[in-house]
């Protein structure tokens, strides 16, 4: 145990130290209290969820079924799908790292709503639960999709109880978003401009118009799922004079805009990696802030590319595949941003870096890929097959986690006060990457071949990229593993952080780590723009070193 | 009734009363927004089938007992002036007349209910209720029934906004009272009239949408 305490940082009040109590934890209105509560929650349903797709890829090693039957298979790969959707993916940047960092970068005190921040988690923790015990009971078998009739007529698994955990945890995301909208709206320090805002916060504030409109829709929709299959009425059963078709509009309207939900926060941290570890003032922030925007609103207009073969017409298809391949401009806009900002800047590989690198990567190869599947065509040829399942875990899986964990090693330190060691977590980084690459990039090949999507049993000659895959998904588990260790590990023993261990810019970097119940002594005024690093200064002498 | 009044005081992360004011309302549009969304997957669905079977919605639509719809919505929008009065009320500091126009919201509110639950109970007993025991005279008792379906959802889904609003209403009464909203800070007041004149539009959205469409053809 290292315990140096400079004397900038002798012992004093802040968020975690002041109350030990579990009352004072699960009655909390301290918006970075129910960030480490959302932290808690997401971890136990993103380890559930990677177990299953431990099951998963184990199966799929062999052409035969030889671990489960198909029914079983089945139910993971839905089980795997919904925990690591609606409880992993979608609440994990903001809920998280939104919670704790949207107030201290806006320099207020707290969230605009923090009883209702503190519901949301609640909700959050009872719709898991809900889905969990459906888990238990035998989980379902209809995909994450819930498509219509399988889900209301023919299913047998539990659907009603995990379309209740769904709903429920859909108003948590709600509520978030809505908090975030009017703090960032209403609660900026003075001098804290629209164009003065991080990119992480313009990116929270995409995100969360997302979830204000789209997620609603999602709710009703499970509603009359769950009405037409208890009560045998309903809006979409050909049997009832319903359309199955109008389901999928109506799943797709939420469910494709929810992509940009998992991914857009991700690019709001990278965003902030990228300009602090290049010393460089970020490349074209307009340009990026309002890319976030546009992404928003594209990302509502693209939803009937995934009813390229559901009997859509024709003329709508081809709407929808333009309309798709223009969502890729403003995400190109980032990523062209972004590389300039690296261009001539003193970049400095620290762990966050190798992460927001490694983002760029993964997400550059999702998003090429979503140009093809947008082309009426290709799509219509690898529909239903793993090229599918390597698209989306590219962008909204790939991209989504390493930003969730650039974010979390950047922000760990604030966070909680203390640093992580240094080299180990640069191999965690390269070992998340290289993991990734080896478990989908197969993937990819397997679904250009014809291998098909939800089967518990292949062809034979599809073996060779299968074994890979699953030997790419052992590596990758290792990587996730590794931050867990080093990271709790760091709580007890990690070195005190200082106030700004990466010397970036931001308010939230003016306070101390851990913050103050109330984020600042005094209300910060910001008088200059975002990311004014010296262009071309040093790099952070003082990183977090290994003890 | 507390002779001392106990005014809410400023949320301790606001710097003023305004701020406050201006997040509570925000707030209160932005959950609006998500409502209409939340709505609006239901508008969809009558908009695709009302196009696909339009007799038979026309004809189901004469079913329904306009006159027992022209009273509530009467009774909504009536509600909708108490409400405001009630805020009003609150602006001004007038303790009596809040707590007297949130009763009259509450009392018109039941009305409304009342009247829904005898609409119901004659859609009930005249086997006008999707399901197994749905028996429909017209053409195509399949498309009518999907009428009642959407009937059902949308005039179920928005009682239950007026359920959920008429507790909050009971659950005003004695704050109200005791003279915790002040003409400073009664967010919450403000922010449940917004509430529930929403309730009261969507109603008036159903209202010719379920009601009135079957009249111009005769039928």
């Amino acid at each position: 145990m290292s315990e140096t305490v400079t004397a900038s940082e002798a012992p004093r009040e802040n968020y975690l130290n002041r109350d030990h109590s579990v009352a004072s934890w699960l009655l909390t209105r301290d918006h970075k209290r129910i960030a480490i509560l959302y932290l808690i929650g997401i971890s136990i349903f993103f380890a559930l969820g990677g177990l299953m797709a431990v099951l998963i890829r184990a199966e799929l090693a062999t052409p035969q079924g030889d671990l489960f039957p198909a029914d079983v298979y089945n139910r993971l790969f839905t089980m795997h799908g919904i925990l690591m959707i609606f409880f992993f993916l979608i609440p994990s940047i903001p809920a998280v790292l939104g919670n704790f960092l949207i107030p201290l970068m806006v320099g207020a005190k707290d969230l605009a709503f923090p009883r209702i921040n503190l519901l949301s988690w609640y909700l959050y923790m009872v719709g898991a639960s809900f889905t969990f015990v459906s888990m238990l009971w035998g989980g379902i078998d209809t995909g994450w999709t819930f498509y219509t009739p399988l889900s209301t007529t023919f299913a047998t698994g539990q659907v009603l109880l995990t379309a209740v955990g769904i709903f429920i945890a859909g108003f948590s995301s709600i509520l978030t978003g809505l908090n975030f909208i009017v703090t960032i709206h209403r609660m900026r320090a003075p001098g804290l401009t629209w164009f003065r805002l991080p990119l992480f916060v313009w990116a929270h504030y995409a995100t969360s118009i997302i979830q204000v409109l789209g997620t609603p829709v999602i709710a009703i929709t499970i509603l009359l799922v769950g009405a037409e299959r208890l009560f045998h009425i309903g809006v979409f059963d050909p049997k009832y004079g319903g359309d199955p078709v109008l389901f999928q509009h109506l799943f797709w309207f939420y469910s494709h805009p929810a992509v940009y939900i998992m991914i857009l926060p991700a690019m709001g941290v990278i965003s902030e990696l990228v300009t602090c570890f290049s010393r460089k003032k970020i490349f074209g922030y307009h340009f990026i802030a309002l890319s976030s925007l546009a992404i928003a609103v594209l990302g509502f207009l693209v939803w009937g590319h995934h009813l390229f073969i559901s009997g859509q017409s024709v003329v709508a298809g081809t709407i929808f595949s333009f309309l798709s391949m223009f969502v890729a401009v403003p995400s190109a806009v980032k990523v062209f941003n972004w590389t300039a900002t690296l261009y001539k800047g003193s970049v400095s590989l620290e762990t966050p870096m190798l992460y927001a690198l490694g983002f760029i990567g993964v997400f550059l190869i999702g998003g090429l890929t979503g140009v093809m599947l947008a082309t009426l065509g290709i799509d219509i040829h690898v529909h239903d097959t793993y090229f599918i399942v390597a698209h989306f875990h590219y962008v909204m899986v790939g991209s989504a986690i390493m930003g969730y964990l650039g974010g979390m090693h950047f922000w760990w330190p604030k966070i909680t006060g203390r640093l992580y060691p240094a080299f180990i977590s640069k191999v965690a980084a390269v070992v998340v990457f290289i993991g990734f690459n080896v478990t989908f990039l197969p993937q990819f090949i397997l679904g250009y071949l014809g291998m098909p999507r939800r089967y518990h049993t292949y062809a034979p000659e599809f073996q060779t990229w299968n074994v890979m895959s699953s030997a790419g998904a052992t590596v990758l588990g290792i990587g996730y593993l590794l931050p867990v260790l080093y990271l709790l590990w760091s709580l007890k023993y990690g070195e005190k952080a200082p106030a700004n261990p990466w010397h970036a810019t931001g308010l939230e970097w003016q306070t101390a780590s851990p913050p103050p119940l109330e984020n600042f002594e005094v209300t910060p005024v910001v008088t200059e723009d975002p990311y004014s690093y010296p262009d071309g200064t040093l790099r952070p002498k003082e990183v977090p070193v290994g003890v | 009734m507390a002779s001392e009044p106990k005014a809410a005081p400023l949320a301790h992360h606001f710097d003023s009363y305004l701020q406050q004011k201006e997040s509570a309302s925000l707030g209160m549009w932005l959950f609006l927004g998500q409502e209409i969304m939340f709505f609006g997957g239901l508008f969809l669905a009558y908009t695709v089938y009302r196009w696909r079977y339009a007799s038979a919605f026309a004809a189901a639509s004469n079913d329904l007992d306009l006159r027992l719809g022209l009273l509530n919505t009467v009774v909504l929008i009536g509600s909708s002036l108490t409400i405001a009065l009630a805020v009003r009320s609150a602006h001004l500091g007038k303790r009596k007349d809040l707590v007297g126009f949130l009763l009259a919201t509450l009392a018109l509110g039941g009305v409304f209910l009342g009247v829904k639950s005898i609409e119901y109970a004659q859609k009930f007993a005249h086997h006008l209720v999707p399901g197994p025991h749905f028996r429909f005279e017209g053409a195509d008792p399949t498309q009518a029934q999907m009428f009642f379906t959407l009937y059902f959802f949308m005039t179920g889904l928005h009682a239950l906004h007026m359920i959920v609003g008429m507790a909050i209403l009971v659950w005003m009464l004695r704050p109200a009272a005791q003279g915790r909203w002040t003409p400073d800070n009664h967010n919450f007041v403000e922010g449940f009239g917004l509430y529930w004149h929403f309730v009261d539009i969507i109603w008036i959205f159903l209202f010719p949408l379920l009601y009135l469409i079957g009249r111009h053809h005769g039928a």
